[in-house]
């Protein structure tokens, strides 16, 4: 199939890349750019690996045509910190054992980033409803929580997240 | 009492900060240059003989570099020294839908894709086996020609005197358990990434890399010199990150071979990752078991005999069947007291994904049936189940009747806890109706105490390089796969050097750089490579301390290293477990003064010298030793390594892992959906090294063992996986995940570093008969088929009350279960499978390759 050029921006820089119009978002960001954060678990959109934001809503890139994301902002894992350090969350994840293998992570960043700037102050119910979007098959997800739970406590006392060793 | 400073501390996983920023790289996220892409074309024939392979058109495709076929390489392997049965893609013959036929090497995906739809293959169909007890009697079309009647082993042991022990029982009952398929499902698909290089003598083909997601580099070295014909050494495997594992990447699978094949034959960097599905065809996770369990007790419910009769359903393949089979016998000892055992284990081969390793190797099922059985008696005899237990507890330090050695024994405060915890005592049998508790223990090894490769090489080699920079750099061969083992090491070492964390660099899982070490498996890396690096550390830290007790004028027994400084005693500081950075605790360093010598050294610190530096003590020692290195090894003690019967390898371990749990569930009797509200864990790890990372093990078990009870089953027809995909394979999602509240016991083990053991494994075979003996609890039927799905839990409860029997179990009642059913009696998929399978109906009407 002939590659077609087209523009994407993602993690606030613009691309111009030729790709096939049926190229998968992910395969592009993973291929194209390099930017590997972004995994593959499944083929077919049940495990939320892929999860990136498009225009601020978490989709799963593993079956979003590229081509079609032209003019809207990307963000994936890679763009969460600033790369001079840890985001509260990705600290916490470190710190409360949220994250094992690390494989399904990303997609999990991406996931509660959202979740976290649409409802600052999430139900125990509504963590477990938004994260069932995405598969881990390490953590059972408790030590997910804790951290989820440690973001936001830290975000309402407005102190500096002090995570390391907080529990046990 | 002792003090640690980096030990018993919860921290962060070394790796952690790549993980959640997505910068870490796992073998999927690499690529070379001129890499090609490598597909494979699997088998849609349970059992066939390959009777013609035509690549031509497929080769005539531009863009395709190279195809092959089992011919290129024919050597047979297998991670069993005695289960050489698979050869990297087939030869002459299929075994399973999935088996591996061809392999395309191509520029792009879409190309290979193509070209595998291009290869032409005949086969000649022959009788297949999807049962094993119908394929134990089979006695020609056999799945390997050296194993009659589909047999890959049988094991016959006999410990103690079982008749006489059922002849003083008061109380025999015996039944059949079935346990259904269940697999890894890792998330991370299998991937490998090989490329060889010129060797510049001979200016020919020489050594080979390979990057693969595995939990034991060395042995993959190992077979791969053996299928290409290599010498080890002109072999260098690389573990990158991997996700995950749980056993499935703890031998050898066919990508790794097939990719280092094509990659030869393509004389380019080749690199294969497993679709969704593919994974599941690779499996080698727990087979199918059935379990006719006998147990005698006298009536206060102490156990007298037990006869227990294992037949697991393999697979195509030997995989690590061996093993498993003997498991299943060797750990009915070791948790409880059992004086009298007779066990007869059977791994049958059958037409379907070869079964090998998954978490709890080989004693989750029968822990099952075991537990169910004991709470079956306890129900009969009117005993409180906990107390039944307490009363069978062994006595340590011991040898069991089959030869195995306990020293720590956590399982009697495992049990206290969670009674005390969940209120056991006030709150069973008086919840609400349709709500009930149940309980049940477990236990697993710390490691082999016998290596699968017979030999007397150390299980675990650690080495440690620290230079004038006063950065520790630690070399093992341990596989970190997401549980911690890079952590462990870096905690293990800082803590005897008495230095900070961000100090030590571990180097892992690197057949070139990292000593040999048997891998992450069978809950091994904490204790063995943990003591060896332990000793290394030790090995390492002699020299330091010589060296600074010299320039502090005191005896090297009064040197003592913490707080990231060396110390005279008496000094030392109070700051008693604060882990500090090396900044904190700058030693005044002016730069380019520790490469320049000694002497500016030595004029530095004369008038201070009942302290110095971690850089100090390190420069003063290359200095006075002319290097700094150490090396640790650690192999299992031989009154460790178990009994002398055939088969007595396996089980061994110089420690035990015990846990004890109870599980709250609530069962709706309309549509048999069993919800379970809370599991209270206790584990005994023997310590805690890094509790946030024991919890995290044993909460993760505790989640597997529960998908297994509840929903986690693989569904078979003619031998066509239904359900290989991860909405199909249900395992847990956020919201079907209760709470589980652990708590960590510690025994301190005296052999275990630190006096530590297993944290990984070991929780998860109590979970599931936890589950069921609740579901006992809430509604008084017995389950003795898991996955308790909601078909199985209202045929069982439709069954009690004598109504109509329920179609999707095919009118089987799961309390009474005979045998393994086509389509398991679950429909909570509606099933997928590849295309070219000879009984789809899209494939009605194309070139057929000869129906069944």
């Amino acid at each position: 199939m002939k590659k077609e050029l087209i523009e994407l921006r993602v993690n606030g820089r613009t691309h111009e890349l030729a790709v096939q119009p049926n190229s998968v978002l992910l395969d592009v960001l993973r291929q194209e750019l390099n930017l590997t954060g972004s995994k593959r678990g499944c083929d077919d959109s049940s495990c939320g690996a892929c999860t990136v934001q498009v225009d601020g809503v978490p989709m799963l890139s593993c079956t979003m045509l590229a081509a079609s994301f032209q003019g809207y902002e990307i963000m994936t894992v890679e763009g969460i910190s600033d790369g001079a350090g840890l985001a509260a969350l990705q600290k916490a994840y470190g710190d409360f054992g949220g994250s094992q293998c690390g494989y399904c992570t990303p997609g999990f960043m991406i996931t509660v980033r959202w979740l976290l700037a649409n409802n600052p102050d999430p139900t125990e119910e509504e963590i477990r409803q938004a994260l069932s979007s995405n598969l881990c098959r390490c953590t059972g997800y408790s030590q997910m929580y804790q951290a989820i739970r440690a973001v936001i406590e830290a975000e309402r006392t407005d102190s500096k997240p002090e995570l390391a060793g907080a529990k046990l | 009492m002792i003090t640690f400073s980096v030990i018993g501390k919860s921290v962060a996983m070394v790796d952690a900060a790549g993980k959640t920023t997505g910068a870490g790289k796992y073998t999927d996220d690499f690529s070379l240059p001129g890499m090609l892409v490598g597909k494979i074309l699997h088998s849609p024939y349970p059992h066939a003989l390959i009777k013609r392979i035509d690549t031509s058109r497929a080769r005539a495709l531009d863009g395709v570099i190279a195809i092959v076929t089992g011919e290129d390489a024919p050597n047979r392997y297998g991670i069993l020294p005695v289960g050489h049965d698979e050869t990297a893609l087939a030869v002459g013959k299929v075994r399973y839908v999935g088996d591996n036929v061809a392999c395309v090497a191509a520029v792009n995906e879409e190309i290979a894709d193509q070209a595998l739809e291009l290869i032409e293959v005949d086969y000649e169909p022959l009788p297949a086996y999807f049962d094993a007890e119908e394929s134990m009697k089979a006695d020609s079309d056999l799945i390997h020609e050296n194993r009659p009647n589909n047999i890959e082993k049988d094991y016959h042991h006999v410990f103690g005197n079982p008749e006489k022990g059922f002849a003083e029982a008061d109380y025999v009952t015996e039944a059949r358990y079935l346990a259904n398929e269940v697999t890894h499902a890792a998330m991370e698909p299998h991937s490998t990434l090989a490329s060889f290089e010129i060797d510049p003598h001979t200016g020919k083909r020489g050594r080979l890399t390979v990057w693969s997601s595995t939990q034991v580099p060395y042995y993959l070295q190992h077979k791969l010199s053996l299928v290409l014909e290599l010498p080890m050494s002109q072999l260098r495997v690389i573990k990158p990150l991997v996700g995950g594992g749980f056993g499935g990447k703890s031998e050898i699978i066919p990508l790794e071979i097939i990719t280092a094949v094509a990659a030869r034959a393509a004389n380019a960097p080749v690199k294969i990752t497993y679709t969704r599905e593919e994974v599941f065809w690779a499996h080698r996770g727990r087979p199918r078991t059935i379990i006719d369990l006998k147990t005698g007790v006298k009536n206060d419910g102490r156990i007298t005999s037990v006869d227990c009769k294992v037949i697991q359903d393999g697979g195509a393949y030997c995989s690590y069947g061996v093993v498993t089979i003997l498991y299943s016998g060797a750990l009915l000892g070791a948790l409880y007291d059992i004086p009298n055992i007779r066990y007869d284990g059977y791994r049958a081969l059958t037409n379907k994904p070869a079964c090998g390793a998954m978490r709890g190797h080989g004693t989750v099922n029968v822990r099952f049936a075991f537990e169910s059985q004991m709470d079956e008696i306890a129900a009969t005899l009117n005993l409180d189940p906990a107390e039944m237990r307490r009363l069978n507890l062994l006595k340590p330090p011991t040898v069991t009747a089959n030869g195995l050695r306990v020293l720590s024994y956590g399982l009697p405060e495992c049990i206290d806890q969670v009674v005390t915890r969940s209120g056991w005592k006030e709150r069973r049998g008086k919840l609400p109706k349709g709500r009930g508790l149940g309980m049940a223990c477990s236990h697993y090894v710390s490691g082999a105490a016998n290596s699968i490769i017979r030999s007397d090489m150390p299980h675990s080699t650690v080495n440690i390089k620290i230079d004038r920079d006063g950065g520790v750099v630690v070399y093992t061969g341990a596989s970190e796969i997401g549980q911690g083992s890079d952590t462990m090491t870096a905690q293990v070492v800082a803590e005897v050097l008495g230095c900070s964390l961000s100090r030590i660099k571990v180097i892992a899982a690197d057949t070139d750089l990292t000593p040999i070490d048997l891998g992450s498996y069978s809950s091994r890396v904490t204790f063995m490579a943990g003591n060896a690096a332990l000793r290394a550390a030790e090995d390492v830290k002699k020299d330091i301390v010589t060296a600074a007790a010299r320039r502090m004028n005191c005896t090297p027994e009064d040197v003592v290293m913490r707080d990231d400084r060396v110390w005279k005693r008496g000094a030392a500081s109070t700051r008693m477990g604060a882990i500090s950075s090396p900044a904190e605790v700058s030693s005044g360093h002016v730069d380019g003064q520790i490469l320049r010598g000694s002497v500016l050294q030595t004029r530095k610190q004369e008038g201070s010298k009942n302290n110095m530096s971690f850089e100090e003590a390190v420069v003063s020692a290359i200095d006075f030793h002319g290097g700094l290195t150490g090396t640790g090894s650690y192999a299992p003690p031989v009154e460790a390594r178990g009994g002398k019967h055939k088969g007595a390898g396996v089980g061994p371990s110089p420690a035990y892992s015990y846990s004890a749990q109870v599980a709250e569930v609530s069962v709706d009797e309309e549509t048999g959906e069993v919800m379970v509200h809370k599991v209270w864990a206790a584990h005994d790890c023997g310590r805690a090294l890094n509790p946030v990372a024991v919890e995290g093990q044993v909460i993760g078990s505790v989640w597997m063992g529960l998908g297994q009870a509840l929903q986690e089953e693989m569904i078979w027809k003619h031998g066509l996986l239904m359900n290989p995909g991860l909405l199909e394979y249900r395992s847990p999602s956020s919201v079907e995940s209760p709470e589980i509240e652990c708590v960590i016991v510690e025994s301190v083990d005296p052999e275990g570093p630190f006096g530590a053991k297993e944290a990984g494994e070991g929780s998860l075979a109590a979970t599931i008969p936890a589950i069921s003996n609740a579901i006992y609890d809430a509604v008084g039927v017995r389950l003795r088929e898991a996955p308790f799905t909601p078909e199985r839990v209202l045929a069982a409860l439709r069954a009690k009350r004598g109504m109509k029997k329920i179609e999707m179990t095919e009118g089987v009642d799961p309390t009474q279960p005979k045998s393994f059913r086509e389509h398991g009696g679950s429909l909570w998929f509606r099933g997928k499978g590849p295309e070219r399978h000879p009984e789809d109906p899209a494939r009605h009407g194309a070139a057929a390759g000869g129906a069944r």
